[in-house]
């Protein structure tokens, strides 16, 4: 699992980082991202999940490897 | 003074002041969402009153036809007096772009996460030594003695003003969110705070400490100082906004705990349940509505609303809409999916979520380990409040 946080979508609840601060943390103006390079360690998996879906702004996203490794990634709301 | 007059029909005729509805909201947006999802009142003015989430969120996401110019849920009853040295009102919360960008700018550094930890500590002896205060007695009002007293002191703190005024500062913060209906106490309020921080910007200009107040003086945006009565908005809105808002979370939280042992018991023996129920409760008892008003006259979702009509931002509501949230109306502490917007959504998030998240956490882990057995004392009243916030002004308690 890869995700993203959205940085035009998120505005700073820090609920993400509230519930997974091993993989998201939060800049002084309480902007998310997601450490590193996105890929989530299979421990953090249950934990990302209650992140997207706690989320008001709907902007962490679930990227989807791409089997090309193109560059490109399809998401997935949720 | 009678401030309502009875409501017939809540779907064009609401009155958010009515007394019945500031005790129990909940039946009422029940009700509206079944047949008539955004109500509307000409009761101090054209005004709509959405309450589902999802018209909640979207009106807060357009702030091109919804602007924040006006974000008082109580209008002064009457013509708007002059205020010249708040031309700009409150800002961020009572500005769009570009200023409300450049100004939330400002203030969002001093209430980040990792600011915000260096003020629990300060938090936690606060809440103890309030409770060392009444403990002895076996009773207490969990509003006035304790909820109303600790957001306050910490605002205050943060501010770098004397907290020896926190009762000063409340009952101008009360005057101008609760009783912005009666000129009198408006007025009183808004002179009251206006005075009082123009005396200590000029206090700050010849001493600047490492506060709040002496940052935003010493700030230079576009090459030159902030002007003043930016400032004085600004650190106006951050105690208008720190104090009542937190306190009202922290008294429903108290409330709701006192009138169901379960969840009070959970609490006390599943400390791990705490962050998710902290969620919870905000949920539940959002206290906070703000207004919005409408920019261009636009059919939003049915609604002809017109220029100059005004929006509550229904957020309480929305954070009981089934349409969002599994068994709406229940609390459930360990809730898992609570996407919850008690601090609103979109670029108005509250710039102080991550404090007052803090204060209510702290506040009520203190109450709680000093005071796991209390309920409400019988044969007196909760008294509750509304509007602008929604909370209880009074909870007596007693505790074994």
């Amino acid at each position: 699992v890869k995700v993203r946080v959205e940085p035009e979508k998120c505005q700073g609840h820090a609920r993400c980082f509230a519930l997974v601060p091993e993989l998201f943390e939060v800049d002084d103006y309480g902007m998310s991202s997601v450490r590193g390079d996105g890929n989530v360690p299979p421990s953090l998996e249950q934990g990302v999940r209650l992140a997207i879906v706690n989320c008001p702004e709907f902007a962490i996203e679930e990227m989807l490897d791409t089997e090309d490794d193109s560059g490109k990634s399809s998401a997935s709301q949720h | 003074m009678t401030r309502t007059s009875p409501v017939s029909d809540w779907s064009v005729d609401f009155d958010v002041l009515d007394p019945s509805y500031v005790a129990d909201p909940f039946g009422v947006w029940d009700q509206l969402r079944a047949r008539c999802p955004i109500a509307h009142t000409n009761r101090r003015g054209s005004t709509w009153l959405p309450t589902r989430y999802a018209d909640v969120t979207a009106i807060a996401h357009d702030v091109e036809h919804f602007s924040s110019l006006a974000v008082a849920v109580i209008p002064f009853d009457g013509e708007e007096p002059e205020e010249p040295v708040l031309p700009y009102g409150l800002p961020p919360i009572s500005a769009d772009p570009p200023l409300h960008t450049w100004t939330r700018r400002l203030l969002l550094p001093w209430f980040s996460h990792q600011r915000v930890s260096g003020y629990e500590k300060l938090t936690r002896e606060l809440c103890s030594s309030l409770i060392d205060g009444f403990i002895a007695n076996g009773r207490a009002d969990a509003a006035t003695d304790y909820a109303q007293q600790i957001p306050v002191r910490v605002i205050a703190s943060i501010l770098g003003v004397s907290d020896t005024h926190a009762d000063m500062f409340t009952g101008w913060v009360r005057d101008v969110l609760e009783f912005a209906d009666d000129p009198v106490r408006r007025a009183r309020g808004v002179e009251g705070l206006i005075n009082y921080f123009l005396e200590e910007i000029s206090h700050r200009r010849e001493r600047p400490g490492d506060d709040l107040l002496s940052f935003l003086l010493q700030s230079e945006v576009d090459g030159g100082p902030v002007e003043q009565s930016l400032v004085l908005g600004i650190a106006a809105l951050v105690l208008i906004a720190g104090v009542d808002t937190t306190w009202s979370a922290i008294g429903s939280s108290l409330w709701h705990l006192a009138t169901h042992p379960d969840d009070r018991h959970r609490l006390v023996t599943e400390p791990d349940v705490m962050p998710f129920a902290i969620e919870e409760l905000l949920r539940a008892y959002s206290p906070v509505t703000m207004a919005r008003i409408v920019t261009t006259d636009i059919e939003f979702a049915h609604c002809p609303m017109k220029t100059g009509d005004k929006i509550l931002m229904n957020f309480p509501a929305a954070n009981r809409d089934p349409e969002a949230f599994d068994n709406a109306d229940k609390v459930v502490l360990d809730r898992a999916v609570n996407r919850h917007v008690a601090f609103g959504s979109g670029i108005h998030r509250c710039a102080g979520s991550n404090l007052a998240r803090m204060e209510l956490r702290v506040a009520l882990e203190e109450w709680l380990r000093r005071l796991p057995e209390y309920h409400l004392e019988e044969g007196r009243d909760v008294a509750w409040a509304g509007g602008q916030v929604r909370g209880p002004r009074t909870i007596p308690v007693v505790f074994s």
